[in-house]
């Protein structure tokens, strides 16, 4: 079992007390599987991202269990951390496009990033040409400064230098939706060949594009204020949805095909709660047409079908 | 209503300006009252100079923007001020267009000094009101509240009401949604469709190409500066004649199809050439537009 995640709680500090940003969530990822994390701003999807590598000073460990490989994460403990880090797991971040350093060409940059984690960069250069080849990159970027390289290629590059050492763990937050569309379709397949060829063992995919999930994901997440909502493989995701939450995200999602003048689309009235003090029950329960009394209590997250979780009343 | 006639835009780039780069070049359209079209390009195609140029924020280096026939570059200052009347923008970044140390509904305020100094206070705040329920906002939720207190489609429908506090018949939709989430974007899509049965004009300009295929009646494509292929939006998207545009349509993530069927679509039952045009797609364009079929226009090269 690649990663196991129980009831892991992440809040955020503020003046106004805990933002209850990822509030128990309990999921796992096989090994070689792509999980897409799908969600609306704020539902606590980078949070979740972020947890899993490094909590930054505003993110406050509350409570869970993560185990990788067998080995449990010490997610409370920054230094501890080190020792997975970059070697077992590690992160796309979300804006990578600025993470390369201005000052300094792309190959020294890696050559300083390697050598600090002590990995001798000799030992891994020639990977390292190769890899970037492989994604349509020549080796001539290691020696360019990032303000030489577009959009995409900036993001090629940070995904190679994350992935090289073989990482069980990659998660990729937000990685397609600053580009271009036909770049877009590079990066995502770059990731699903990065899979196939073994440079990573699984995937973690935080998007706020459920149709980037449905092309390369094994399987997708969809969470809704600080919970889960609902997992299962993309096409029953995407074809068969149960979560109500899921049902009215997707309903609203124009696509090529699909005309104003024909067929009127309709958004979800009303807003998320505030997870400074968030209300009992489902938190879906204000917007969500199909709500009954017993929704006040908490939902369960079950499987209600072969690896299709929901965490809704009316579901079951 | 509103043309663009053979638009050519130069930025001066680099240390005192020394280079050129030709961000639009001879791009000509049309928009109508009562129409959508949608501009459609990727990073760099010049879609935003152009909205920057309807609105005159900044100046074509050659051809013209006419509105009504009237040549919005000779505009006086009391001219101007009678276009923008008429015509006014809404942009991507709801956030930064707020002033957060003010409460949101200031936008309008700052309108009223502008435009409506006499208008009584009772008169301003029913004016306000209307224009706010034809967003479908309801004026208790967002009026004084301060930016963060209101979410991105609501912020963003402020300033779609702000606009209709003026008589506009023609609004610049520079990628109005693309910064807002998935469930409130479609509201505000279905906004502009009503705005455009009360007979606005509206350019709607965005890199995505279902967003553009759900709300328009015509699309242009553009890529660096130029346009590859324009019509009514049925015919490019059904019929798609130059390489540049397959090559978009086939890289769109779609919800029920995946990339490889799509890409096997375009191919052809016989493995035909629609790999080539495809690779094709990565070149200039040189020749001029012609019509292919009734209202239907490409780069000449490509058909």
């Amino acid at each position: 079992m690649a990663l196991q995640v129980d009831n892991l709680r992440v809040h955020y500090r503020t003046l106004n007390g805990d933002v209850k940003a990822l509030d128990g969530v309990t999921f796992r990822i096989g090994d070689g599987e792509i999980m897409g994390v799908a969600g609306e701003s704020g539902c606590g999807k980078s949070t979740l991202g972020k947890s899993l590598i490094r909590l930054d000073g505003r993110m406050k460990y509350v409570e869970g269990r993560v185990t990788l490989g067998g080995d449990e994460l010490p997610l409370a403990n920054s230094t501890a951390m080190n020792r997975f880090r970059f070697k077992r797991v590690s992160i796309v971040p979300q804006y990578s496009m600025s993470a390369l350093n201005p000052t300094r060409k792309v190959g020294t940059m890696i050559e300083e990033l390697l050598e600090s984690r002590g990995v001798k960069f000799r030992t891994v250069s020639e990977e390292l040409s190769r890899r970037l080849e492989l994604v349509g990159l020549s080796p001539d970027v290691l020696s360019m400064y990032p303000i030489e390289l577009s959009g995409g290629m900036k993001q090629r590059t940070v995904i190679v230098l994350s992935t090289l050492l073989d990482p069980e763990l990659l998660i990729a937050d937000e990685v397609t939706s600053a580009l271009d569309v036909s770049s877009q379709k590079a990066v995502a397949r770059m990731l699903v060949e990065f899979r196939d060829r073994g440079f990573v063992t699984s995937m973690v995919v935080i998007t706020h594009d459920i149709s980037i999930l449905y092309q390369i994901a094994d399987t997708i997440l969809v969470m809704y204020a600080g919970k889960l909502a609902e997992k299962a493989p993309a096409r029953e995701i995407i074809e068969s949805p149960r979560h109500p939450y899921t049902r009215l995200l997707i309903s609203s999602l124009p696509e090529v095909g699909v005309t104003y003048a024909d067929k009127r689309l309709t958004g979800i009235p009303g807003r998320p709660p505030s997870l400074l003090d968030p209300p009992k029950g489902c938190r879906f329960r204000d917007r969500c047409p199909l709500a009954v009394e017993q929704c006040k209590e908490e939902p369960p997250f079950v499987e209600i079908a072969p690896d299709h979780f929901v965490a809704c009343w009316k579901a079951a | 209503m509103l043309k663009a006639e053979r638009v050519s835009k130069v930025y001066r780039i680099g240390a005192f300006g020394r280079k050129r780069l030709l961000a639009l070049r001879d791009v000509t359209f049309g928009v109508e009252p009562g129409e959508v079209v949608s501009l459609i390009g990727e990073s760099g195609s010049g879609k935003t100079t152009i909205g920057r140029t309807i609105l005159r924020l900044s100046p074509v280096n050659g051809g013209a923007i006419t509105f009504d026939g009237a040549d919005i570059a000779a505009f006086g200052r009391r001219e101007l001020k009678a276009y923008y009347r008429q015509v006014q923008g809404v942009f991507q970044d709801p956030f930064s267009s707020y002033n957060p140390i003010f409460k949101a509904d200031r936008v309008f305020t700052v309108i009223r000094h502008e435009f409506f100094p006499g208008v009584r206070g009772a008169d301003w705040r029913r004016k306000i009101s209307e224009s706010l329920e034809a967003v479908s906002l309801n004026p208790g939720d967002v009026l004084n509240r301060y930016p963060h207190q209101l979410s991105g489609g609501q912020l963003q429908r402020m300033l779609i009401a702000r606009a209709l506090l003026l008589d506009i018949r023609f609004l610049v939709a520079d990628e109005v949604i693309s910064m807002l989430d998935a469930s409130t974007r479609i509201d505000v899509l279905n906004l502009l469709g009503s705005l455009k049965s009360r007979g606005l004009g509206i350019l709607f300009i965005t890199h995505d190409l279902s967003l553009g295929h759900y709300i328009s009646e015509k699309t242009v494509i553009l890529r660096r500066g130029v346009v590859v292929e324009m019509g009514s939006t049925e015919r490019i998207f059904g019929n798609p004649l130059h390489p540049y545009t397959t090559m978009l349509l086939a890289s769109v993530p779609q919800l029920h199809k995946k990339w490889d069927e799509v890409e096997a679509e375009l191919r052809g039952p016989a493995g035909g050439n629609g790999g080539s045009r495809v690779e094709r797609a990565d070149r200039d364009d040189e020749g001029d537009l012609v019509e292919a079929e009734p209202g239907h226009f490409v780069r000449a090269d490509a058909a």
